[in-house]
């Protein structure tokens, strides 16, 4: 799998001056990966996709198809997106985003019904992978939401890990002295807010480089937590690391909706803010006044400052209000994944976010989405592992990664960060 | 790009700010990183703990308390480190043994850094170093001598590859270096993980997944009998070497540190940009190969996952502290090396956790990276400032956060005050004059004042207009 995805990089590499081209090249191959590999080669046993889940008002029937009737219908109909695009692509213009999105969504299961259909238990809940895959995004996104509030008022915030982990420290040890969840779940806010106070202070005041800053910062908290775990927390885990868990909190009517009930509405406190945070972010980026300053001071700040916003104050509290977001995405792994805290158990999801908020383009919606995609190939990776595929497990995990390369080397589109992101303004 | 220029820009007004002070306030940081840490290890200890609950009618027990169990700390850890009773120096050697692969893996990040580069990859340049080198270890048999260099040049060439992949990227396509190098670092612990469960790499009638002992042909020879001290750490000396060569004395270092410096006046010089970049990389990537050689020839003898430990992070705190400068970061190894020693004897005598370390590592790094902090903490402020008083003195240096202007003039009267004192620096031999004058003050050029000299311009530059993307 990862030979196939990085074939295409040498071509894009040539075309890069024909932006153009490059995207229609791209699923051009995957369109002839999908309908050869998936299709012509594929399996014929069947592959069961299971839908229904205890509580729903309609019991929906398991989806069963052919392993290769689904790859070849599939790689029928990638093929007529990639042929759309290149005959767009002459004309000069581009698909549709929608067209794309729906290339992603078949080319994902035809090589699902490939997958399963090889594997020695050829049967998975498709509710079940989707609702996975949202409790595993759940950090990645309140992690990328940290990183889009930085980096959109210049600010590159490569602590993000520190931030989670710190969240998720704060988290176990005050949720368990107070033993109050909710409590836990403020400290693990203010835990965030104080990482990114301490980048903030070195990026801003001391004018250091923001990224030695992050990278130091995560080795700190890495450390912190890993001495406190061992010297405190080991010695009396009932005392200080046995935090009560955050209840799921199921919406009624709404949960007994198939698919997307169990999805959406069966969710602890957390995945509710999330909700709430993804949206007022976006929002108000886009459409109040902070946003617009915001956005000025990440793109000019001398403008900005120009027009009499305060440039570093605006940039520190962005930064601190990023943390508290990201310590509340760490909270989620004491507070509701595993009620306990474990050495660096953050394992590098900050910089999964980090590539999550590239992926989106800065965006916080995109950036959402984006973390939603590593969360899926995440959760893909361990479900597919249960049910036995011709694919190492290992090759599944690292799809995420190779990923973010293709994106950040630009087949997926040029992607642009703010203008001053990283650059620390002195006014003159 | 220009996030890229930022940072070298600033690390060199950096170093010339703290040029003067530079041996006092490393010394500071260290001495203050170390003081935290002491006051971490007091305040968790379990006996000051139970004093505290009376902290205020018998404020001596718990402080005494705190005081031994800090001391006690730091004792384990410079008898683990350095010399202790019972064993004499032979911590002393576990100490460089510790330090070869951190100062082989910090090069490689050190070089990337003066080309402008943020290696953030040599965990996993390490790594697959590491598959590379011991798969030349177990499954090739070769005569003794011929064994450890072919081991040692695979190590190196799987390295150089890794690292190689994100030269040629960033060269072809801008990507971001540091967004490629922590995803492939990703790749590389994934690929390591699949490749020992393959029957080329799995150990014979071993289900775990670990690796054939590499023969004894390829380990590098113990120096002194009886310890762990292998020619490894020769060889990093020799790498020392080599790498102040490349930087200071060869065309290809000055042409990675021009483009470190400002890409856009290299290539107007003439320079290939893409090519240095992906040089850079490439033996920043080799560095890290070797940093493999010395795990799998000189301490592990074996493949297993986390072939690279650590070293790949720890790997960028040294050439930090280092200042990417290649004896910088030899010494911030062989400090770094001493603490990984001295803390697993912390750990084992009095069970302080081996993450302290970490916590005084990164305060260190931090420290050093902001002198005014530092010089607030001990008043040197009023020092510094003094005998030299070129801009107008800000009434104090810890201003709020928004107020910019006096944190501005702080700067410039630091860098206008320390700049004649530069030569006196350990590293005034890595900042050679002609690459430092050129490239700043073509790129103040853009900007609407004059330029200045680039002790007073580097700290009042950051804010350059020029678009960065990433």
């Amino acid at each position: 799998m990862s030979t196939a995805a990085l074939k295409p990089a040498p071509s894009a590499a040539d075309v890069t001056r024909r932006p153009s081209w490059k995207i229609p090249l791209v699923l051009t191959a995957l369109a002839i990966v999908a309908f050869v590999f998936f299709g012509a080669l594929g399996s014929h046993d069947t592959a069961t996709f299971g839908l229904a889940s205890g509580g729903d008002f309609v019991q929906l029937p398991a989806l069963v198809v052919s392993g290769m009737v689904a790859g070849l219908v599939t790689g029928f109909l990638l093929l007529a997106i990639a042929g759309w695009s290149l005959a767009l692509a002459r004309t000069g213009s581009t698909l549709p985003t929608w067209a794309i999105v729906l290339f992603g969504v078949l080319f994902v299961f035809g090589f699902l019904a490939w997958a399963v259909s090889g594997g020695s238990t050829p049967n998975i809940s498709l509710t079940g992978l989707l609702k996975g895959s949202l409790i595993l995004s759940i950090p990645l996104i309140f992690g990328t939401l940290s990183g889009v509030l930085g980096e959109r008022s210049g600010v590159v915030n490569i602590a993000i890990e520190g931030q989670l982990l710190g969240g998720a420290f704060s988290a176990a040890l005050i949720g368990t002295m107070t033993g109050n969840a909710y409590l836990g779940l403020i400290a693990a806010a203010v835990a965030g807010a104080l990482v990114s106070m301490i980048l903030a202070v070195f990026a801003i005041k001391y004018l250091v480089n923001q990224i030695i800053v992050g990278v130091v910062l995560n080795v700190l908290v890495s450390g912190l937590t890993g001495f406190l775990f061992g010297q405190v927390m080991v010695a009396d885990p009932e005392a200080f690391n046995q935090p009560p868990r955050l209840e799921t909190l199921p919406i009624p009517l709404l949960e007994s909706i198939p698919v997307i009930g169990p999805i959406f509405f069966q969710q602890s406190i957390i995945g509710y803010l999330l909700y709430v945070v993804v949206f007022a972010v976006w929002f108000a980026l886009k459409n109040t006044r902070w946003g617009l300053r915001t956005r000025a001071v990440g793109e000019h700040p001398k403008a900005a400052d120009t027009l009499g916003v305060k440039v570093n104050a605006l940039r520190f509290w962005n930064v601190t209000l990023g943390g508290a977001i990201a310590g509340i995405g760490g909270a989620f792994f004491t507070l509701v994944s595993v009620e306990m805290f474990t050495k660096d158990m953050s394992g590098g999801r900050g910089f999964i976010a980090l590539a999550a908020l590239i992926l989106g383009r800065w965006n916080p919606i995109g950036a959402a989405l984006a973390a939603l995609l590593f969360g899926f190939a995440d959760n893909l990776a361990s479900v597919l592992s249960i049910v036995g595929t011709p694919v190492p497990s290992q090759f599944l995990e690292m799809l995420p990664y190779i990923v973010t390369i293709l994106a950040v080397a630009g087949l997926v589109g040029r992607s642009r960060g703010p203008a001053a992101s990283g650059e620390p303004y002195v006014k003159e | 790009m220009s996030a890229q220029d930022q940072m070298i820009h600033r690390e060199k007004s950096l170093l010339q700010r703290i040029a003067g002070g530079s041996w006092l306030v490393s010394v500071l940081a260290i001495l203050v990183s170390l003081i935290v840490g002491g006051i971490l290890i007091a305040v968790t200890n379990e006996d000051f703990q139970e004093a505290a609950t009376y902290f205020f009618a018998r404020p001596g027990t718990a402080l005494g308390a705190g005081w031994t169990a800090a001391t006690e700390a730091y004792l384990a850890l410079f008898q683990g480190a350095i010399v202790s009773p019972d064993s004499g120096f032979l911590p002393l050697t576990e100490t460089l043994t510790n330090a070869t692969p951190l100062i082989m893996a910090g090069l490689g990040v050190a070089l990337a850094f003066r080309a402008g580069m943020f290696n953030i990859g040599a965990q996993g340049q390490i790594t697959v170093g590491a598959i590379f080198g011991a798969y030349a270890g177990f499954a090739w048999h070769l005569p003794l001598g011929l064994h450890l260099l072919v081991v040692i040049l695979m190590s190196v060439l799987g390295g150089a590859l890794w690292g190689g992949i994100v030269g040629w990227l960033k060269a072809t396509t801008g990507a971001h270096e540091v967004i490629l190098t922590i995803m492939l670092n990703y790749v590389a612990i994934k690929l390591l993980d699949w490749i020992l469960n393959t029957p080329a790499f799995l150990r014979p009638g071993e289900t775990n997944p670990i690796s054939p002992i590499v023969d004894k042909s390829a380990d590098y020879p113990v120096i002194i009998p009886g310890t762990r001290l292998h020619l490894g750490f020769i060889v990093a000396i020799l790498l020392v070497l080599l790498v102040w060569w490349i930087l200071n004395r060869s065309t290809l270092g000055f042409t990675l540190r021009a483009v470190g410096e400002n890409p856009a006046a290299a290539a107007t010089a003439g320079m290939s940009v893409k090519r240095a970049t992906f040089l850079a990389m490439a033996i920043a990537g080799g560095l890290g190969g070797f940093a493999a050689s010395a795990q799998i020839s000189g301490t592990e003898h074996v493949l297993a996952n986390g072939a690279a430990g650590s070293i790949g992070f720890d790997a960028i705190t040294v050439a930090l502290l280092g200042r990417s400068t290649p004896w910088g970061t030899f010494f911030a190894g062989l400090l770094f090396g001493a603490f990984r020693a001295g803390a697993t004897n912390m750990q084992i005598s009095t069970g302080t956790p081996i993450d302290i370390v970490l916590v005084v590592q990164s305060l260190i790094v931090l420290f050093i990276a902001a002198p005014p902090l530092v010089r607030t903490m001990f008043g040197l402020n009023r020092l510094a400032k003094g005998p030299k008083p070129k801009a107008p003195k800000p009434t104090t240096h810890v201003a709020e956060v928004p107020a910019a202007p006096a944190t501005v003039g702080a700067h410039a009267a630091k860098g206008a005050g320390t700049v004649p004192d530069a030569a006196d620096a350990p590293t005034a031999v890595d900042s050679p004059s002609a690459v430092d004058a050129g490239p700043s003050t073509a790129k103040h050029a853009a900007d609407p004042e004059p330029p200045t000299p680039p002790g007073e311009a580097g700290p009042t530059a950051p804010e350059t207009t020029e678009g960065g993307s990433k």
